[in-house]
């Protein structure tokens, strides 16, 4: 399944998937709005959440909103996505992601975006 | 679309429209509506009614406002078949929003059938917010059709129709699914439509209730879920509606106009996480749901076996869990509104009937839940898990109420096993316990219309008089037995051994359901209440509490199914405090109003008083109303006594004083019954000092007025009490 790969050991807080995440799909540099998420640790270490594409969040969803896409990335429709956040509550990881106030969730979708601009090569696409 | 399972152009060369109601669309805002829909199926008078500021203030929402258009339409002459009355159906300003888990109920009222006095019922299913986002916050039934209708509100298009149906079924499983398919033009649009229907069995007994459907998208069906208690169905029905339909597209999250929706969805958020995480563990909603307590109540001799007699029963392990589990199908949370997490609404698939009309067939069920478990298989002693799914997938598609026809029916086979009753009186129905075929056959009967069905389908209250009358029999004993209050028949729990839940159940203003108070851990088996007054405290509490979830359009089961992993550590845990401020939140939230606690509580009074001062109007509401039958307090024959006699021997000395040895087993029942019978009229003694009620449990005018109900028509249905 496709999916973005990290690296935590090799991020150093760059914060540029973050960027061009929230642009590419919000048009605002904003890193609430990213797909991608870098969590500040101890010791300039940092946590990366990104989707794993586990689908325990397409089993959760009541309008079949969240599908399985042929290479296995889940995908949210949002003409069906009544906003109900269950699929936010359900995700292991936090990766599925929402900012409050906005109607309906957003998560990685293995796009890629976020893998050229990181310097330090901590991102991978993998099928 | 896919292909029809029906043939929906036959079924509408049939219609005829007789009433055509365009209404301007309008956003709820903050909640609301600010109007009603007034139908009349007789006149085909269509109109909306606006809600005043003081009608929002007084009446909140649901289930108040149910009642205040109840009061309005009717006189203390109504009875259920009179045409003024009315179905009420309303939903609350909270409910449609699919953030908190548990938003999406419907509250139903009408005056009963069984009680003479307004019943009122909590449902789950999408009608509630999709009538509620066609622009309705209450719809008011009144008149009799003239032939057999269906009621349609469009909310897409803003418009209601009334237009005849012959061809249609009755029949709920089959007729929630024509229309389905009828209304919908798309596949997706299947999940836009809901239902709501009766069936042959609430054409001929008062025990009827109304289904309302939801589309589940991922087994391409309808389910059905209940407004049970009280004959909701029968008076529907006695209407000749087949069904009202509402059809409502664009369901989004913001849709009440919520004053802050981030503190909506954080608040639902913290919600869905703590019920993935915790269920688990904890009362298992999600897996099995409320058939989860099978095995907690006969451990605690609470699940009723023989008609309330005994607590336990070596074949309930027959009806537990994981007996329910292995037959739910689907296996991911299943829930009856948008976004509730805690999703304990689940069914059995591909289930092959056999018997009745639809013998052969293979059809979904929903449920069991533990009162239909409780009700139609411990209580008449049937241990076989296939029958009870049968005679829960029959009371559902027939329109009868599971808990209803649980316990008459439970009452039916101890009237047989006693000689009251023989295979002559029933017209050949041999009721003995366990007999699942001929409980089955007995509900065959109420949707024929025909026989024993038609007598035991009006229910206990009225089986007591009748059998005294014909058959001779003893009413006294018959009042003993007959598990019913002001009624209505009890739900499923057995409240011997605890005195706060005999108040909990037949101080209820609509009669013995639990949802108003279920008191008995914190009473019986952790004897946190052990005084008049801390019981008494409890009375007030958890009912006005509860009568809250009815006012919102609200379910109470994500308020104490799953609760905080550290609960426990606050101050009255019982009351989940955590999850009140939860409720206090997303009120605020939704309504820009701010709340607390006491204003909660507040609310809810003013509603139940106002209901209870209701059932003076009709009638009854007096304290010679909140009475149980014995079977509920204490035991009543021989049997039962030594069934737990070191128990209640023990009570005897220890509560009384009194040296059991050398004392009959019926001078022990009859001491039993003194003492329980006078500690019941302390109870409420104290109940109603609490409620600020008359020691003939009427509303004081003070009260009235200190709670803010000091209505004038309120006041002067309680003045002559004082």
């Amino acid at each position: 399944m496709k999916h973005l790969k990290t690296d935590q050991e090799k991020c150093r807080g760059h914060l540029h998937c973050v960027s061009v995440c929230s642009k590419l799909y919000f048009k605002e540099d904003n890193p609430e709005k990213s797909a991608i998420w870098v969590v500040p640790g101890e010791g300039g270490k940092y946590t990366l959440i990104a989707c794993t594409q586990c689908g325990e969040c397409v089993a959760e969803c009541p309008t079949m909103a969240l599908t399985v896409n042929p290479q296995g990335v889940v995908m949210l429709n949002r003409a069906l996505c009544i906003g109900c956040l269950a699929c936010v509550g359900r995700c292991p990881i936090g990766a599925m992601r929402h900012v409050p106030g906005m109607a309906t969730p957003f998560k990685c979708i293995a796009c890629g975006a976020c893998v050229k601009v990181c310097p330090e090569k901590a991102l991978e696409t993998v099928l | 679309m896919s292909e029809n399972k029906h043939d929906i152009a036959a079924l509408k060369a049939g219609h005829r429209l007789l009433k055509e109601f365009r209404y301007e669309k309008r956003p709820v805002v903050r909640g609301y509506n600010m109007r009603t829909l007034y139908i009349n199926v007789d006149t085909l008078e269509i109109r909306e009614k606006p809600v005043s500021q003081e009608m929002k203030q007084k009446f909140v929402g649901g289930k108040g406002f149910d009642l205040k258009l109840l009061w309005d339409a009717i006189t203390p002459q109504t009875r259920w078949d009179s045409p003024e009355n009315e179905i009420c159906i309303a939903f609350g300003p909270v409910c449609g929003n699919t953030s908190y888990p548990g938003s999406g109920k419907s509250l139903v009222t009408t005056i009963s059938p069984q009680t003479e006095v307004p019943i009122d019922c909590n449902v789950g299913g999408h009608f509630g917010p999709y009538a509620k986002f066609s622009g309705w916050d209450a719809i008011e039934l009144q008149g009799k059709a003239r032939e057999e209708v269906i009621v349609s509100i469009d909310g897409n298009e803003g418009v209601v129709r009334i237009f005849t149906a012959p061809h249609e079924a009755i029949d709920s499983h089959v007729l929630a699914e024509q229309l389905h398919e009828m209304f919908a033009n798309s596949d997706r649009e299947l999940q836009h439509v809901s239902t709501v229907s009766a069936g042959t069995g609430a054409d001929h007994t008062w025990i009827g209730c109304l289904n309302f459907s939801y589309w589940d998208k991922r087994r391409h069906g309808v389910r059905l879920k209940q407004a049970g208690r009280g004959g909701t169905g029968t008076v529907f029905r006695d209407k000749k509606i087949k069904a009202l339909v509402v059809k409502f597209s664009g369901l989004n999250s913001a849709l009440n106009q919520p004053q802050d929706l981030a503190t909506l969805q954080q608040t639902g958020l913290k919600l869905h996480k703590e019920v993935i995480t915790l269920d688990q563990s904890q009362c298992k909603m999600r897996s099995i749901g409320t058939a989860h307590l099978v095995e907690i109540m006969n451990d605690y001799d609470l699940l009723p076996v023989k008609n309330f007699q005994y607590g336990q029963h070596e074949e309930a392990a027959k009806l537990a869990s994981w007996v329910w589990k292995d037959f739910f199908t689907q296996n991911v949370p299943d829930g009856c509104w948008f976004g509730c997490t805690m999703a304990c609404a689940h069914a059995v698939d591909n289930f092959e009937l056999r018997t009745g009309p639809y013998r052969g067939q293979k059809v979904t069920v929903d449920g069991p839940e533990y009162e239909t478990v409780g009700g139609c298989g411990s209580n008449p002693a049937i241990f076989d898990p296939r029958a009870v799914i049968e005679i829960n997938f029959y009371c559902d598609t027939y329109g009868i109420d599971t808990i209803s026809f649980g316990t008459l029916t439970a009452f039916v086979m101890e009237c047989y096993e006693r000689g009251i009753l023989n295979k002559e009186r029933t017209g050949g129905l041999e009721m003995t316990w366990g007999n699942w075929e001929a409980a089955l056959e007995l509900m065959h009967q109420m949707a024929r219309g025909e026989g024993f069905g038609l007598i035991a389908g009006k229910g206990i209250k009225y089986m007591q008089t009748y059998f005294a009358e014909h058959f001779g029999a003893d009413y006294q004993f018959l009042w003993d037995i007959g598990v019913h209050g002001k009624g209505l028949e009890q739900s499923e729990y057995m409240s011997k051994e605890s005195l706060a839940q005999q108040g909990g159940y037949y101080l209820a203003n609509k009669g013995p359901q639990h949802d108003e108070a279920w008191l008995i851990f914190m009473d019986m088996v952790n004897n946190q209440i052990p005084t008049f007054e801390k019981k008494a405290e409890a009375l007030h509490y958890f009912p006005m509490f509860r009568t809250w979830f009815g006012l919102q359009g609200l379910c109470k089961l994500p308020w104490n199914d799953v609760e905080p992993a550290d609960n426990a550590k606050y101050p009255e845990p019982n009351k989940v405090p955590e999850h009140v401020a939860n409720y206090l939140a997303i009120y605020t939230a939704i309504t820009g109003e701010p709340l607390d606690g006491p204003g909660l509580i507040l609310q809810s009074e003013r509603v139940y008083n106002f209901q209870r001062v209701f059932n003076l109007r009709m009638g009854h509401g007096r304290r010679l109303d909140d009475h149980p039958p014995y079977r509920a307090m204490g035991p009543v024959t021989i049997e039962e006594y030594e069934s737990r006699r070191d128990r209640y021997d023990k009570q005897l000395l220890e509560k009384q004083g009194i040296d059991p040895a050398g004392k009959t087993v019926e001078e022990k029942i009859a001491l039993h019954r003194s003492y329980r019978e006078k500690q019941y009229e302390g109870l409420l003694d104290a109940v109603f000092k609490r409620r600020g009620w008359t020691m003939d449990g009427v509303p004081t005018p003070a009260h009235l007025k200190a709670i803010g109900m000091d209505l004038p028509e309120v006041l002067e249905v309680v003045k002559p009490y004082q």
